[in-house]
C-alpha cells in the first residue's frame, strides 16, 4: 500500500517536470530579458533539486516517525540531527575512522532515544498533545545546549571521504558541458533512498512494525492487547535519532557542522504539510518537491521578482497545500465513522 | 475486622478473585469503593449497572489499564490463578491470559483487519505457525472477517469492528477475557450474533468472560453470575435467573414492571450494604 503510493507520486512528480519545463519555457519567451531558459539547463537545476530534496526529506522522515508513532510533534528533531552530527565528529576528532565514529554516534542516539522516553515522555502519558510539544521544545534546548557544551560551538567540517569536486556526467550533444552533480548530494541521494526502503519494509511487513503502527493508530489499544509502549516508543525514538544522524551526516558535510543545522528542522515544515505528516513516501515525495520547486522557483521565477525566493517559496507553497489538501499529499484519510 | 475481608474468597478456587480493591483516579477521584468479586475457571460472569457506576473501572483495574490513565488501586488485591496480578503490566497480563476488549471497540482504524488480528498475538513466543492456525480459528468464529481481511478496519461497520476487536483478543490465546460493553451501539440482531459467539469460545474453546453490560436482559440470559454496581460498590449479586428473578432488579435495571409505578419511598437502598465487610 505505501510502496503503491510511493510509486504514485514519484510518477507524477516526474510527469510534472517536462510540463512546468514548458511553461517555463512559455515565461522565458515572454520575458526574455530576465529568465533564460534551455532545457539542458533545466534539467540540471531540476537534478540539483531532486538531490536537494533528498535531503529534505531525510529531515522531515524524523519528524514523520515520531509523530506517527507517538503522535507528538517533535520540535526537537532539529536538535537532534545535530547532535547526532556533534557526537559523530566528536568521535572522528578523538581520531576514530568514520565508520565507527558513525556507529558509536548511533548508539548516542539510542542511548539520548532510551532517556527522552525516561525522563520525558514516560511521566507525561495521556497528557494533551500541546504539553507533549511544550516538553519537545524543552528537549530541543537541552540537546541544544548540551551538544554546544561537550563538543564545542564552532564550525566544524565533517570528512567522510567524500570529495567536494563536482562531478560531470553525460558529457555529450544534449549537455554540452556535462551534467554537473555534487557528490555529496549523489551520495546523500543513495542513502536516503536506501533508508526509507529499509523504513517502509519495517513498517509494513514485520512485527514490531505492526505494531509501530497500531501504537499510532490508537495507543491504548495497543496497551490492552498486550503491546508494551516503552519499548516501542523507545524503538521509535532510536530510529529517529539514527535518521536524524544520517541526515546531520549529510548536512554536516555540506555545510560543515554547526548550530544552524538544528534550523533545518524549518525547512522540513513545508514538507511534511505538503506529504503529510504520518507517512513515509509523503515525506519523500514531499522532499522532492519542496527540493525542486525551490530551486526551479530561484533560477527561472526569481528573476521576475528580484530573486532570493528559495527562502520562502516552500512556505508559500506550503500554505496553498493547506487551503486545499490540508492532510498532505499521503497523509492518511480521518476515517470518521459512527 | 479489615483483617478478615482480605480473605474471603467466597467461590474457593477462582480463576479470578478480586477482593476489596478501591480505585482512585488523577490522586483526588474515588471510583471504586471497595469492589469484590471471582469469576470461577470457564465461567461468564455478568458485571451490571448504569452509567458511570464502575464497570469499565473494575475492567481496567483488572488488565491494569488504569495506569495509562492515571488512576490506581490503593486498597485490595487481583489475584488471577492463585497469583497476584495487580501490579503487573497489561504486557505481562496478556501473556499470562487475561486480555480486555475495551468499550466501543478500539480496532486499529489504519490496518487491515487481518492486522488488526495479527497484533492480537504481539505478546506469544511459540512461533508463525501457532499464530495461523488461531488466525483460521478466528476466522471460523467470525466467517465476515474472513470476507473483510484485506480492508482498513476503519471502514467497517460497527458489527465487524466488534468482531474484529473480540478477535483480536482471541489472538493472544487468552485464558480469559475482559469484555466491555459488546453490546454498544449494535442492532439487537447483531448483538444476538455478538453474543452467541461468546458463548460458544466459552463452550469450545474454554474461554472464561467476565462481562460489563448495560444491556442487563441480554447479559443475564447468557452470563450464569451477574454483579451489579452501583457507585463504586458491589450492592447485589447472585445466580443469573436469581437476579433475574429479582423484583427490583426488573424494575430498574430490565424495565419490567409487575405492580405499576412505585413510589421512591419504596425503593430499597442498596448502597448501604457492604458485603465487602461481611
Amino acid at each position: 500500500m505505501n510502496l503503491k503510493h510511493l510509486a504514485i507520486g514519484v510518477v507524477c512528480s516526474l510527469g510534472s517536470i517536462p510540463v512546468v519545463g514548458l511553461l517555463l519555457q512559455q515565461l522565458a519567451e515572454a520575458a526574455p530579458n530576465d529568465i533564460f531558459f534551455g532545457w539542458d539547463f533545466y534539467i540540471e537545476v531540476v537534478v540539483t533539486g531532486l538531490l536537494q530534496g533528498v535531503m529534505y526529506a531525510l529531515v522531515a522522515l524524523g519528524f514523520v516517525l515520531i509523530f506517527k508513532a507517538s503522535a507528538i510533534f517533535n520540535f526537537a528533531q532539529g536538535a537532534m540531527v545535530l547532535f547526532a552530527a556533534l557526537a559523530m565528529v566528536g568521535f572522528i576528532e578523538m581520531g576514530l575512522h568514520w565508520t565507527l565514529a558513525f556507529l558509536l554516534a548511533a548508539v548516542v542516539m539510542i542511548i539520548v532515544a532510551i532517556l527522552i522516553e525516561r525522563v520525558v515522555l514516560r511521566p507525561m502519558v495521556n497528557q494533551e498533545p500541546i504539553i507533549l510539544f511544550m516538553a519537545t521544545i524543552g528537549i530541543f534546548f537541552v540537546l541544544d545546549g548540551l551538544g554546544q557544551t561537550i563538543w564545542g560551538s564552532n564550525v566544524k567540517a565533517l570528512d567522510i571521504g567524500i570529495s567536494q569536486t563536482p562531478w560531470f556526467v553525460l558529457q555529450g550533444e544534449f549537455f554540452p558541458g556535462g551534467l554537473r552533480l555534487i557528490p555529496t548530494e549523489v551520495v546523500a541521494a543513495v542513502v536516503g533512498a536506501l533508508t526509507v526502503t529499509l523504513l517502509a519494509v519495517l513498517f509494513q511487513y514485520t512485527k514490531v512494525g505492526r505494531a509501530l503502527r497500531a501504537v499510532a493508530d490508537d495507543h491504548q489499544a495497543a496497551l490492552s492487547v498486550g503491546i508494551p509502549l516503552k519499548f516501542i516508543w523507545a524503538i521509535v525514538w532510536s530510529v529517529a535519532g539514527i535518521v536524524g544522524l544520517v541526515a546531520g551526516v549529510m548536512w554536516g558535510t555540506s555545510l560543515g557542522v554547526q548550530f544552524s543545522l538544528s534550523l533545518i528542522a524549518l525547512k522540513a515544515l513545508p514538507v511534511l504539510i505538503l506529504g503529510g505528516f504520518t507517512s513515509i513516501p509523503g515525506a519523500i515525495v514531499g522532499g522532492l518537491i519542496v527540493g525542486v520547486g525551490e530551486q526551479v522557483g530561484e533560477v527561472f521565477i526569481g528573476p521576475l521578482f528580484g530573486g532570493a525566493i528559495q527562502d520562502w517559496f516552500a512556505y508559500m507553497l506550503a500554505m496553498i497545500f493547506l487551503l486545499f489538501r490540508p492532510q498532505g499529499l499521503f497523509g492518511e484519510r480521518i476515517i470518521e465513522r459512527v | 475486622m479489615a483483617q478478615a475481608a482480605v480473605q474471603v474468597d467466597p467461590q474457593g478456587d477462582a480463576l479470578l478473585s478480586v477482593q476489596n480493591i478501591e480505585v482512585i483516579y488523577d490522586h483526588v477521584i474515588l471510583v471504586l469503593k471497595g469492589v469484590s468479586l471471582s469469576v470461577p475457571e470457564r465461567g461468564v460472569v455478568a458485571l451490571l449497572g448504569a452509567n458511570g457506576a464502575g464497570k469499565t473501572t473494575t475492567l481496567k483495574a483488572i488488565s491494569n489499564l488504569l495506569r495509562a490513565e492515571r488512576g490506581e488501586v490503593t486498597k485490595g488485591s487481583i489475584h488471577f490463578g492463585g497469583k497476584r496480578i495487580d501490579r503487573q503490566t497489561p504486557h505481562e497480563l496478556v501473556q499470562q491470559g487475561v486480555i480486555q476488549v475495551m468499550e466501543g471497540r478500539h480496532c486499529f482504524e489504519h490496518l487491515t483487519v487481518e492486522e488488526n488480528l495479527l497484533t492480537g498475538a504481539y505478546t506469544r513466543r511459540d512461533g508463525h505457525k501457532a499464530v495461523m492456525q488461531d488466525l483460521e480459528m478466528v476466522y471460523r468464529y467470525f466467517p465476515r472477517l474472513k470476507e473483510r481481511r484485506g480492508s482498513q478496519a476503519g471502514y467497517t461497520s460497527g458489527g465487524e469492528q466488534q468482531m474484529c476487536a473480540i478477535g483480536r483478543a482471541l489472538m493472544s490465546r487468552p485464558r480469559m477475557i475482559l469484555l466491555d460493553e459488546p453490546s454498544m451501539g449494535l442492532a439487537p440482531q447483531l448483538v444476538a450474533s455478538i453474543f452467541e459467539t461468546m458463548k460458544r469460545l466459552n463452550e469450545d474453546e474454554g474461554v472464561t468472560f467476565l462481562l460489563a453490560e448495560q444491556n442487563t436482559t441480554v447479559a443475564l440470559k447468557y452470563a450464569s453470575y451477574g454483579y451489579i454496581l452501583e457507585s463504586g460498590r458491589v450492592v447485589m449479586d447472585g445466580a443469573a435467573d436469581v437476579l433475574s428473578a429479582n423484583e427490583d432488579v426488573k424494575e430498574f435495571y430490565l424495565g419490567l414492571s409487575g405492580s405499576g409505578r412505585k413510589s421512591y419511598r419504596d425503593v430499597k437502598h442498596y448502597k448501604r450494604r457492604k458485603r465487602w465487610l461481611a
